[in-house]
């Protein structure tokens, strides 16, 4: 698989180390009343579709920033890539 | 039909015109007491026990495709009981025994080869953690056996021991491991099941669950509504795709493992062996194929093939102990969709809704699992008990911290 990193251009998924889920970005508030069962279900469960998933994808061996890749699970075939601070930035989890 | 010796000599001088088929091609009821989703080997030896020992009846199996078409028929077929954890062991151990016993229990051969597994020790700090497993296997009732480079030399003259960066500093053996015939598997259980008046429905995909006031009360399939009393899913890599129509999210994600077999060889592998410095292991099947796979893909996917760079990885992997292995041919590969769990081990559990049960998570270790996996789910089916070896199969081991991580990964699937 190719991923387009949308600072450095075509790379060699090899580069990179799959870290699951994008919605990994959205940590639960630790302050929240039920905040053990959320991070429960943050840590421990995911949607797994088979079709399109967003995820996280690391450039450990590149230029260590983190992507969120759009990629459909059925085809390997990649149809967004982001970087996963502006992803966070536009959620408003970072100033 | 009985299988015996003297009906293959009979069979054969009379034209083999006497053999029916292995088991019934059946239209569904509209009713049944257990219904089992996914005919692979897990599902089918469910049925077998849910029928033999647990005497219970009106009992499905649905099968979306054909039956042994998942992983079933797409495993490296390696059995084994070297597990480290308490809540592992003892469940891998009575797999083993029921492997040993399961020909003449199923009447069907399956092959079932106790060559011996073999995993190389490259390090002094492996040594003692395989020491350490070996000892949890015996305290379990399992074999083990510490080997010498010398002893393994002897075994496997062809291995390179001195490889400057991964020299072979011993093994851990378990000689009652090995392999067995994976179809054959999936076949003996389905014959077995449906002589016991098991329906086996293939080309019946289960598309939802009925579910009435929290009681599930049946599925919803390609052929029709079919009412249950219990429904016992049992699809392996595709457990959240199903479990999603009951609302449920699991923890689980699936990934793609390869498979390769290269061009048939004279008889060279007497037994099953695993590199300790990377990840390859690979077993000689008796048609000479050297059968052989390393680590899965590592992203979620469900396309049923894998990537190059895992080729590379998992023949470099072979390279580094047998050196000859590169003069093979590689004849075949594929992939199957692993239900990765979060912590590398199964779950078998009732669920949140009254009378529908899971069995899932395998990883890529579930073949081995396959006899016991389905006594233990038709234990709990039939007496909504857990069995004695899988009590630590809990969906809520999660939530409370009792994970059983062999490999001490945490919440990272890909890296189980
Ligand atoms: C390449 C590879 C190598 C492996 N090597 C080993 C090994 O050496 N040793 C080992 O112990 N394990 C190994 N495994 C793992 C092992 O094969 C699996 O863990 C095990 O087979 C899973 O259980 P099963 O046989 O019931 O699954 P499957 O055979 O996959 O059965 C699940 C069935 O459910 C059906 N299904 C899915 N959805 C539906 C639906 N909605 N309705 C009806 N039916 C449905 C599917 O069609 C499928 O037939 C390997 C796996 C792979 C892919």
């Amino acid at each position: 698989m190719i991923i387009n990193h949308p600072l450095l251009g075509p790379r060699d998924s090899a580069e990179f180390t799959y870290m699951g889920d994008a919605r990994l970005i959205n940590r639960p508030d630790w302050q929240a009343d039920d905040a053990v069962a959320q991070f429960t279900d943050y840590g421990y469960l995911r949607d797994n579709p088979a079709g399109a998933h967003r995820e996280l994808w690391f450039h450990e061996g590149g230029d260590r920033s983190w992507l969120v890749v759009t990629r459909d699970t059925t085809t390997h075939e990649i149809t967004n890539v982001e970087l996963a601070r502006d992803v966070a930035r536009a959620e408003g989890r970072s100033k | 039909m009985r299988y015996s010796g003297f009906k293959v000599i009979k069979e054969a001088l009379t034209g083999h015109r006497g053999w029916g088929p292995a088991w019934r091609d059946v239209d569904p009821q509209p009713a049944y007491d257990y219904v089992i989703i996914g005919g692979g080997g897990h599902g089918l030896a469910t049925a077998y026990y849910l029928a033999s020992v647990y005497k219970q009846s009106r009992i499905a199996v649905l099968e979306k495709g054909w039956i042994g078409g998942g992983n079933v028929g797409r495993n490296t077929t390696i059995i084994r009981s070297n597990y480290l954890l308490d809540g592992n062991e003892p469940f891998y151990e009575f797999s083993l025994k029921l492997w040993e016993g399961l020909e003449q229990d199923l009447n069907y051969n399956a092959m079932v080869s106790q060559r011996g597994i073999l995993n190389l020790i490259h390090t002094d700090a492996q040594r003692d953690a395989f020491i350490r497993r070996g000892n949890a296997m015996i305290l379990n009732g399992a074999d083990a056996d510490l080997l010498t480079t010398a002893q393994i030399k002897k075994r496997y003259p062809f291995l390179n021991t001195e490889n400057a960066r991964f020299p072979i500093k011993g093994g851990l053996a378990q000689h009652r491991g090995g392999t067995v015939r994976h179809d054959a598997v999936a076949w003996g259980y389905a014959r077995a099941a449906d002589q016991r008046g098991v329906d086996i429905i293939q080309n019946c995909e289960v598309t939802g669950f009925t579910i009435e006031n929290g009681t599930c009360t049946g599925v919803e399939t390609t052929r029709g509504a079919i009412k249950a009393k219990k429904v016992a899913a049992c699809v392996a890599g595709s457990s959240s795709r199903l479990m999603e129509k009951a609302g449920m999210r699991l923890p689980i994600e699936s990934h793609v493992l390869q498979a390769f077999v290269s061009e048939g060889l004279k008889p060279l592998l007497p037994g099953v062996i695993t590199f300790g410095a990377g990840h390859f292991y690979c077993s000689q099947s008796d048609k000479g194929g050297l059968v052989f796979g390393g680590d899965i893909d590592g992203y979620n996917s469900y396309a049923q093939r894998g990537n190059l760079p895992v080729v590379e990885d998992v023949c470099e992997g072979g390279m580094a102990i047998f050196p000859m292995l590169g003069r093979a041919r590689l004849l075949r590969m594929w992939g199957g969709i692993m239900d990765m769990s979060m912590d590398g081990s199964p779950i078998i559990d009732k669920t949140h809704i009254d009378g529908l049960y899971f069995n899932g998570g395998w990883c890529y270790g579930g073949f081995k699992a396959t006899p016991a996996s389905g006594y233990v789910y038709a234990h709990l089916l039939a007496n909504d008990t857990p069995h004695e070896t899988a009590t630590a199969y809990r969906f809520d081991r999660f939530a409370k911290g009792l994970m059983i991580d062999e490999k001490g990964q945490g919440n990272q699937p890909n890296l189980h």
